[in-house]
């Protein structure tokens, strides 16, 4: 009996503890990968670093609340928020139709077209077509795009990470060998080892692996890829029933986007701006 | 609990069936070859055998199988050497990587349960057997090694379970078997409960089997009556 006790008050407390804290948002647990450089990473000290923790914290004082950080994987990083374990997402995630069927999501605060990637001895890497591929627009432009992309990918490894907007883009669109990564990182040390033949994944985190010592040889090739599956851009995961939360992070991005500050920081992380 | 996505994941998860029997199956055996050779050295008395092999089951079984996997499909791919190699073309593949991993890890544990079983073979029957006037060969496979694999059938039973939960272990190295596919849809339905019993179930009922042939074999093999 006294075991059954203690089962139900805790489980009483597990509960309480997630409803206890709606309404009251002076202290916010914001959940990230730390695997999404530059958006969100993991630096050689173990510290959470990145974009979205500077717009973070920026956010945060404009609503006035103490923000900390919840490492996540990104495999289960909406469940975890489903589960309370923390607030809010900002993990470089897209806002799509998809997802809003299990959480909301504030307006977006960053936008970025998807790209392919390979590395510079790929005879892919001589592939040229369209500058952009608006999933959106279903002309013939478009599907002549994606079927001059098929040809180029035919019979290709082609590397995306589990559960992303551009795994959905591949399924729904591409026929070619899907290799699915949990992480960024890992696709990025088996594009450079020469296991996949091409990536898909936002441009600036491609670009920052580019930057280093391992990814020099990698360059981009295809169409900037938007629309569609690919979302409305990257915005703040949030439970459905915290509409205030969301209306406070709506305001606070809002006015960070107004006063030049997502801009400022896009600029810094991202050397572009990626302002909404 | 959504019990019609239990239904249909099932269905989806079950394809990765084959692949996990594959990869347990092929390294199971490869590692088996392999654990007999290190347990004959780590016996031996030359320390040129012994030595080494001693090294390596104590490095393999002191390290993480996660590590051991990480190390070969992400660390050795970093050596260009390595990429221009006549291995490449296996280490290139994350099924081999795989395979590679497991049958060193099944190696070296198996090698000491069959030590165990070997050194448990009593002088006698050993006596017995040179006084027949069996060489060295036929003293080993008639005599010692039906007695090892009697002796030794439980624990190494015990690993085969291991290898079959090890094995799940190579979903994230893009290997899309029971776990690999059980994460993927999770990651589509949010619902990691439903779908990791439904995942958790399917490696029970093979283990279920494993254990049931594996206690076959023992009333086989054992000595009725004693």
């Amino acid at each position: 009996m006294k075991k059954i006790n203690l089962i139900f008050i805790s489980l009483i407390l597990a509960i309480s503890s997630t409803i206890a804290i709606a309404g009251d948002w002076s202290k916010i647990r914001i959940g990230t990968e730390g695997a999404y450089e530059p958006w969100n990473f993991t630096d050689s000290a173990g510290n959470i670093v990145g974009a979205e923790i500077d717009l973070a914290n920026d956010l945060c004082k404009r609503m006035n609340a103490e923000c900390t950080f919840v490492q996540q994987d990104w495999d289960g990083i909406i469940p975890a928020l489903t589960q309370g374990k923390y607030d809010v997402i900002m993990a470089g995630m897209s806002v799509t139709d998809e997802r809003k069927k299990t959480i909301s999501f504030s307006k977006a605060y960053m936008t970025e077209p998807a790209r392919f990637f390979t590395l510079n001895s790929s005879p892919l890497s001589t592939f040229s077509s369209a500058k952009n591929l608006n999933l959106d627009d279903d002309g013939s432009a478009t599907v002549g795009t994606i079927s001059s992309l098929n040809n180029a990918l035919k019979g290709a490894k082609l590397g995306v990470t589990v559960a992303t907007i551009h795994e959905d883009f591949a399924n729904s669109y591409l026929d070619t060998d899907l290799k699915i990564y949990p992480t960024q990182d890992e696709m990025n040390l088996d594009l450079a080892a020469g296991r996949i033949d091409a990536m898909l994944c936002d441009v600036g985190t491609a670009e920052a692996f580019m930057g280093t010592a391992g990814g020099a040889n990698v360059v981009t090739f295809g169409p900037n890829v938007f629309g569609g599956p690919l979302g409305e851009g990257v915005g703040a995961g949030i439970r459905q029933s915290d509409a205030d939360l969301k209306v406070m992070f709506d305001k606070a991005i809002a006015d960070a986007s107004a006063d030049g500050t997502i801009t400022k920081i896009s600029m810094q992380w991202f050397g572009k701006d990626l302002a909404p | 609990m959504r019990f019609e996505l239990m239904y249909e994941s099932f269905f989806k998860i079950l394809k990765g069936v084959p692949l996990t029997l594959e990869v347990v199956f092929i390294s199971t055996l490869l590692g088996f070859g392999l654990a007999i050779i290190i347990a004959l050295m780590r016996i031996s008395d030359n320390k040129l055998y012994s030595v080494p092999a001693y090294s390596f089951i104590y490095l393999i079984r002191g390290t993480p199988l996660l590590l051991q996997l990480y190390f070969v499909y992400y660390g050795i791919s970093q050596f260009s050497f390595v990429r221009e190699s006549f291995l490449w073309p296996i280490l290139r593949e994350p099924f081999w990587c795989g395979i590679i991993t497991l049958t060193i890890s099944t190696g070296a544990y198996s090698a000491e349960i069959i030590r165990g079983g070997i050194q448990s073979v009593s002088q006698g029957y050993i006596e017995s057997g040179k006084a027949l006037g069996l060489g060295r060969i036929s003293l080993f496979f008639r005599i010692v090694m039906p007695i090892t694999i009697r002796q030794a059938l439980p624990a190494y039973g015990n690993e085969l379970i291991l290898m079959v939960k090890a094995s799940s272990l190579i979903s994230i190295v893009t290997l899309m078997e029971i776990t690999g596919i059980a994460r993927t849809i999770i990651s589509k339905t949010y619902a990691p409960v439903e779908i990791f019993l439904v995942a958790g179930s399917i490696y029970l009922f093979i283990n279920f089997i494993i254990t049931r042939l594996v206690k076959y074999a023992e009333n086989r093999l054992s000595i009725p009556g004693a």
